[in-house]
């Protein structure tokens, strides 16, 4: 039995077992943010949320997606058919396959590759694709500004996010996720944790924020600006096809919170490293971090107005490039003189 | 086995669509055919071990230039009919290039010879016990420094020029200056007044504009108007504190 996972067939049963029990977490996941996002939202403004749909409305994500799923699929008639359905599933399949990477516990990856953050770089900077798809099938005048915006938006964004990755792998020395995590394993002075947030502070924040525009959440949600323009590039879409762009949207959060976690807050590892700390386990730790992050997505989006367009422009590139340019070399910088880089260069 | 099939799948789709790059009739297909094409050459990439280059590529060229193809293109109103208009005039010109072009290649590639140090070298390229892009690392930093610092100077110095192309400082733009909007403090404009409780604020001089006329019912919507306008004006009127 155990031979025949070693076959080329058994070898790709074990890799469709096993994003089956990363997926389908992961979908749960997506349903319940969704509630948890309008439970916060709701709190901060002093409301109550869903609360109807099961116990505290814990049903509401599913009553959502079965209604979602009774709907009929409207294709506007000057639409391009093939683009316009194409757009959500590149959406919502990019938001998936970005998954094979991220190691859940040591050596619990899917795909434990030696380019792991970039891949990540890679699919999460496609996630354009869709939105720019989407805009320009839709053929209509919102879904097109929508989907501008979002084309110019995202590769402003992508540049400083480049560089902050970048700044962490002069850290670590390795392109590989599990490494990056095992690096962030050994805490100073017994307690303090060696995760790359607290040596690369601004750099968190840099990537924290530029997520945020990766993933068009508000502050930075000005291809969707419903005030603007209507709801930008999924104006036309309806039932199914909305439902994928809105999970895309949900699990492109799960994931950026799970690169974030990777990155700098030390993936599966436990604050501390004694008792109570180590007692839960490393998945349990990892989601444990998402949903902090997850947390503080929502309340950026409770807080915040929204950027104007400008204004957005000018963050990211005179503001975040130019700095995290700096951060970069500066780092590179302290860690030639003091002799701290990785391979011993 | 598997490698071999993944090769030709991924081969045979690399040429399909990179036909269907010059066949297609929408140039926006044309750019989504040219991204299928940059993503099966990256996977022939990672076929060929290079991992680090099938990534770069798909950063760099799909997830950065094409996305800007696409852009233009979709803003471009491209009118087909005029395209395809000159299409038999050209035609005989086009063949010429075509049939130049082939003769070459059939002449290039007939006396193709592999240096005899080529195949070693080749495979030298990636060390044993280093990864494939610690490789190219330490190559690109060492050996070939000056090119690629070069390489980045003419990227530079294209950068520069599109700029100063299409930079131009118009006069009747108002651009908004963040550090004038950061130095406003609440009291430039901002007042606290002390309110005493169930004053109001008759007793600090602050007077109400006197309410509209009710507009008649002859003039119905005209009335709407008006009402609008005396809206406006209580905007205007409010402020005018003592």
């Amino acid at each position: 039995m155990l031979e025949f996972f070693h076959t080329p067939l058994g070898h790709v049963i074990v890799v469709f077992a096993q994003a089956l029990a990363l997926l389908v977490p992961l979908l749960i996941g997506v349903a319940y943010l969704t509630l948890a996002e309008r439970k916060v939202l709701a709190a901060i403004q002093l409301r109550r949320g869903p609360n109807v749909v099961g116990p505290f409305g814990l049903l509401q994500p599913f009553a959502d997606a079965l209604k979602m799923l009774m709907k009929e699929t409207i294709i506007p008639s000057g639409a391009n058919r093939g683009l316009f359905l194409l757009a959500p599933m590149l959406t919502f399949g990019l938001a998936m396959i970005a998954w094979a990477v991220i190691p859940v516990n040591d050596g619990w990856a899917i795909a434990d590759i030696n380019v792991g953050v970039l891949y990540l770089f890679a699919i999460s900077s496609l996630g354009v694709y869709g939105v720019i798809i989407a805009g320009w099938a839709s053929n209509s005048k919102y879904p097109f500004m929508g989907a501008m915006r979002s084309a110019a938006q995202m590769v402003s964004y992508e540049v400083s996010m480049g560089f902050v990755i970048v700044t962490v792998l002069v850290c670590v020395g390795s392109l590989n996720l599990t490494d990056i995590v095992q690096s962030q394993n050994h805490y100073w002075f017994g307690f303090i944790p060696a995760w790359h947030f607290i040596p690369l502070f601004p750099m968190f924040i840099i990537f924290f924020i530029s997520a945020l525009a990766e993933t068009n959440r508000s502050p930075f949600d000005l291809p969707e600006g419903e005030s603007e323009i209507v709801a930008g590039f999924f104006v036309e879409y309806s039932s199914m096809s909305f439902a994928l762009f809105f999970l895309g949207e949900y699990a492109n959060m799960i994931l950026m919170s799970a690169m974030t976690a990777s990155l700098f807050l030390g993936g599966w590892l436990p604050p501390f490293p004694f008792a109570p700390f180590t007692w839960l386990p490393g998945p349990l730790w990892l989601i444990v971090k998402i949903c902090f992050l997850l947390f503080v997505f929502i309340w950026v989006r409770g807080t915040f107005p929204r950027y104007r367009y400008d204004q957005l422009m000018r963050l990211g590139w005179k503001v975040f490039l130019p700095f995290s340019l700096f951060w970069l070399v500066l780092t590179a910088g302290v860690m030639m003189a003091f002799g701290w880089l990785p391979h011993g260069v | 086995m598997i490698t071999a099939i993944a090769f030709y799948v991924f081969t045979a789709i690399l040429l399909v669509s990179a036909a269907m790059v010059v066949t297609a009739r929408n140039p926006v297909h044309s750019v989504l055919f040219l991204i299928l094409a940059f993503f099966n050459a990256a996977a022939l990439f990672l076929i060929a071990g290079a991992e680090f280059l099938a990534m770069i590529l798909v950063i760099v060229y799909v997830g950065a230039v094409a996305v800007l193809f696409l852009f233009v293109v979709m803003m471009l109103d491209v009118d087909f009919v005029a395209m395809r208009e000159g299409f038999q005039r050209y035609l005989p010109v086009g063949l010429a290039v075509v049939t130049v072009l082939f003769a070459e290649l059939v002449f290039v590639l007939g006396g193709w010879k592999f240096a005899p140090a080529a195949m070693s070298a080749k495979l030298s390229s990636t060390p044993a016990g280093i990864s494939n892009t610690a490789a190219i690392g330490r190559l690109l930093y060492t050996d070939y420094i000056f090119l690629f610092q070069a390489a980045g100077l003419v990227l530079l110095v294209a950068m520069i020029g599109a700029i100063v192309l299409t930079l131009r400082d118009r006069k009747t733009s108002r651009h908004q200056v963040i550090r004038h909007q950061n130095e406003r403090q609440p009291g430039d404009t901002l007042e606290m007044l002390d309110v005493a409780l169930g004053a109001g604020i008759k007793t600090l001089g602050i007077y109400r504009p006197k309410p509209a006329p009710v507009p008649e019912l002859e003039h119905a919507h005209e009335g709407h108007g008006g009402g609008h306008a005396a809206g406006h004006g209580d905007a205007h009127h409010t402020p005018e504190v003592r």
